[in-house]
């Protein structure tokens, strides 16, 4: 347990003690904040779950002065965007932030997720976090897939269309799945008030109450560092690990430094280029969606694209989908693919640097390939970096158990 | 710091750098001269809106912009809205409707005169503009025109008084696998409109500006907010820095 | 001051200073938010004054039209429905209209309105919201010289709008405001000259 046994009480008098007597205000403020010890020596990887805290409070809170003028019908989705955007006081910034907010979500989870990797966060006895994390991932997933929907424009109706249809490359429940997920037997305002419902009611409930359970098995086990040791190994002699600050006032205030800079490029985004060359909101969607006419080049939005991109690559739609699938759940089993004994990538050996260099570089050329038509070189290229996708985990187990490890210090690199 | 580390920050920058270039927006492979408007230029934007008024909105809708927000930021009183831009509207909080009936447009087109609100955000400023500039003369088509942007087009030359009527000439590779590549090669003017080309370039510029302005009114005022916002953040940076150091200056 | 007392003061101040900026910026966040719930350009249009012709309307006959969703009466008295509004005044609660809220001040007169022939009030009893029912028949044997009676509680008012004592309701009907474009036209919703 984190928590330190000897300083845990309850105050003396007056307001405090009578909600203290009826509820463990002081004990869970202790226990997940004043009391509760981090490294000290976290470097700015550390700041994308924060970062994500904020984000999803940015859309909650944003979504839902949304929902006040949204209409989730098919005839009136597109316009009510326009009618946000154009007569409601200030709703045009509160449009930008959401659709800023949704794509910066990924932005920061993804990082979140790449400071596990280099850290080996997920390792012995964080595997807990990690599996609650990837499923975090898998809501955030359908929830930006749900929203996408929403504004009824060419790309929500014909991206959902494409999507959707994939499920039907499952053998024998697929077409049943598929007429199921969209209550309807095309894309239609059944299928659009039913995503209203997920992305607005189902789905942020599941967000909140994993995130929250996320916290909770964090703060059990206490937060990894970047050197990948056990900081209550050594303790003084009030029990506090020495190599340890107090999240509050120590990491509140580092937090918020970093917040606020999220907060400077988020708001740059906002208000001066909020379309993101067509990346953020594509520009497709500015037109309402029409049955009769797809778009020249339907991709997904951005954050999806390199798993779209292996989809792509296989020239079957049933293992288009089961790789597609694989793609998106392989990094659930980090914790046991990665058989390194060593946690931080700064005493690994080269094997794991390189792997997990070819890895960065792999997933971003995938997403980029995603945007592209697949013709040509591209399908080529695609194939090959989706193999490399899946080598960087299925070969893990040998690499990372061969791989020539540094000793890890006893106390953390901590520069002041 | 570690070699990845700074491999990341690498790549933060350079998405950055390449995304403000981003997806070109809508097809055509044919040469696309840059529209090159200025959004902040008001008495371009009146022009423009004078020019849609008298010469889109006749088939044209813009169905989600009101005449009171075009006076409020293009700086026009009421009088000079109704006077100059509101044919078919009696009110300034009316919406830019069309007076041509949609059964009758789909039905004498083949296909309805799409709503022009967002046309610009769609299909980017620089298309609008090469579309405008774009006709020519086309014997097989019904109109007697076709269009360099969007090919078989079912709008007609609108503005063919003003820029007069003008061919476009094509060349045609062979290539090695038999098929024959079309390629564009320039216009050619056959008849003089009222307006000499410059005067039409700027007539066009004006109404696309115009129209990159309906399909996002509020544009200036958000640039000008964020200018605000960064100012705040940046106080609050600089405050919450000095703020972290001091609380950190104990740990060692 | 020792070190340590400068550290602490500008511990406090950093901290101060950094917790009210923070506030600020919080506070100016909020104002696009609690703006956006305020009507919009839509609820403006749609909630633009009326206008209603009077040329078809005959002397004892109303019409109803509705202003910003809410009923409006438009009730054209004729000779013995205004020769009547002076009986009633000892059984009235507010005669002289001295409630300012439930009229403009061009309407706070004897007839309760701009012109003597032509009642235009809201049709919303002023008790709790229920739409009243004409009733200008003269039942002198009940003592109902003529007016609007409310079936939802029975408050009754009169042929000027006027709530009657003894009734639930506490106030007269609602004046909205008005003006006459023509003597023909009123427009309703808005009463200074401009469009």
């Amino acid at each position: 347990m984190a928590r330190i046994e000897a300083e845990v009480g309850k105050p003396q008098g007056g307001f405090m003690k009578w909600i203290d007597d009826r509820f463990p205000f002081t004990a869970t403020m202790e226990y997940h904040v004043t009391k509760y010890y981090a490294a000290k020596s976290f470097n700015w990887w550390y700041i994308f779950g924060v970062l994500a805290f904020v984000v999803l409070a940015i859309q909650l809170f944003t979504g839902i002065f949304l929902t006040m003028n949204y209409k989730p019908a098919a005839t009136e989705a597109f316009a009510s965007v326009e009618y946000i955007m154009r007569d409601v006081e200030w709703g045009w910034l509160i449009r930008y932030m959401h659709s800023t907010g949704a794509s910066f979500f990924f932005i920061v989870v993804y990082l979140h997720m790449f400071r596990a990797m280099l850290y080996g966060s997920y390792k012995k006895p964080r595997e807990l976090i990690w599996l609650i994390g990837m499923l975090i991932f898998f809501v955030l997933m359908a929830e930006g897939f749900a929203g996408y929907l929403l504004p009824w424009g060419q790309m929500s109706y014909w991206g959902a269309q494409v999507i959707i249809s994939l499920f039907g490359a499952i053998p024998w429940v697929g077409d049943v799945l598929v007429e199921t997920i969209r209550g309807d037997y095309s894309i239609s305002d059944i299928t659009l008030n039913r995503f209203f419902a997920l992305h607005v009611i189902l789905l942020p409930l599941a967000l909140i109450g994993l995130v929250f359970v996320h916290i909770v098995a964090l703060h059990e086990v206490g937060s990894n560092n970047p050197d990948g040791i056990d900081i209550k190994k050594h303790k003084d002699e009030t029990g506090k690990p020495i190599d340890g600050v107090a999240f509050h006032p120590y990491h509140t205030t580092k937090d918020l430094v970093g917040i606020i800079v999220f907060l400077m490029i988020f708001s740059s985004v906002v208000f001066f280029a909020p379309d993101m060359g067509g990346y953020f909101l594509e520009h497709a969607n500015f037109e309402p969606a029409n049955l009769t006419a797809t778009p020249e080049h339907i991709a997904p939005v951005w954050y999806y694209t390199p798993y779209y991109a292996i989809l792509r690559a296989v020239p079957d739609k049933l293992w288009g989908f089961i790789l597609f699938a694989m793609a998106v759940v392989l990094p659930v089993f980090l914790p046991w693919l990665d058989r390194c004994r060593v946690r931080s990538i700064r005493y690994r050996g080269w094997m794991y640097k390189t792997a997990l260099s070819v890895f960065v570089v792999t997933f971003i050329v995938l997403g980029w390939l995603g945007l592209q038509p697949a013709t040509g070189t591209y399908v080529l290229l695609a194939r090959i970096f989706s193999v490399l996708y899946f080598a960087f985990f299925l070969l893990m187990p040998f690499y990372t158990a061969i791989d020539k490890t540094k000793p890890e210090p006893d106390r953390v690199i901590y520069h002041g | 710091m570690d070699k990845v580390t700074r491999l990341a920050r690498l790549f933060v920058l350079a998405l950055f750098l390449w995304s403000s270039h981003g997806i070109a927006a809508g097809g055509g492979g044919a040469h696309m001269e840059s529209a090159d408007i200025d959004p902040d230029n008001v008495a371009s934007l009146q022009r423009g809106a004078r020019n849609f008024m008298n010469y889109c909105s006749g088939c044209h809708s813009a169905q989600y912009v009101r005449y009171k927000t075009i006076g409020k930021h293009l700086e026009l009183s009421e009088e000079q809205l109704i006077d100059n831009l509101m044919f078919n509207a009696e009110k300034t909080f009316e919406t830019i409707q069309t007076a041509m009936p949609a059964a009758d447009a789909a039905r004498w087109y083949g296909t309805p005169p799409p709503d022009l609100s967002l046309m610009a955000r769609a299909k980017g400023v620089d298309y609008v503009y090469n579309f405008l500039k774009g006709f020519y003369v086309s014997e097989e088509s019904p109109t007697g025109v076709d269009n360099l942007a969007l090919e078989g087009t079912s709008m007609p030359h609108v503005l063919w008084e003003l820029q007069g009527y003008q061919q476009a000439n094509f060349e045609y590779h062979e290539n090695e696998d038999g098929s024959v590549t079309k390629s564009f090669a320039g216009f050619e003017q056959l008849t003089a409109g009222a307006m000499d080309a410059e005067l039409y370039d700027e007539f066009v510029r004006d109404t696309v500006n115009f129209l990159a302005y309906i399909s996002e009114p509020i544009r200036s005022d958000r640039r000008k907010l964020g200018v605000w916002v960064m100012m705040y953040l940046i106080f609050f940076f600089v405050l919450a820095v000095m703020l972290k150091k001091q609380i950190w200056k104990d740990v060692k | 001051m020792t070190e340590d007392d400068l550290d602490r003061n500008r511990r406090h101040f950093l901290t101060v200073a950094t917790l009210v900026t923070g506030a600020a910026g919080l506070g100016a966040v909020a104002i696009p938010f609690i703006s956006s719930l305020r009507p919009s350009a839509r609820a403006q249009a749609l909630g633009a004054p009326v206008e209603v012709p009077l040329g078809s309307i005959q002397p004892g006959e109303m019409v109803r039209v509705l202003w910003r969703g809410r009923l409006v009466f438009v009730l054209r008295r004729d000779e013995t429905m205004l020769a009547s509004l002076p009986d009633a005044v000892n059984e009235l609660r507010d005669p002289d209209s001295e409630v300012v809220e439930q009229q403009p001040d061009y309407a706070a007169n004897e007839t309760r309105s701009v012109k003597p022939e032509y009642l235009i009030v809201e049709g919303s009893c002023t008790h709790l919201g229920c739409a009243p029912l004409e009733d200008f028949d003269v039942r002198p044997a009940e003592g109902w010289g003529g007016g609007f009676f409310c079936p939802c509680h029975g408050s009754k008012f009169d042929l000027a709008g006027r709530v009657y004592k003894g009734v639930p309701a506490p106030t007269n009907l609602r004046v909205p405001p008005h003006r006459f474009v023509r003597d023909d036209l009123i427009l309703i919703g808005q009463d200074t000259g401009a469009v």
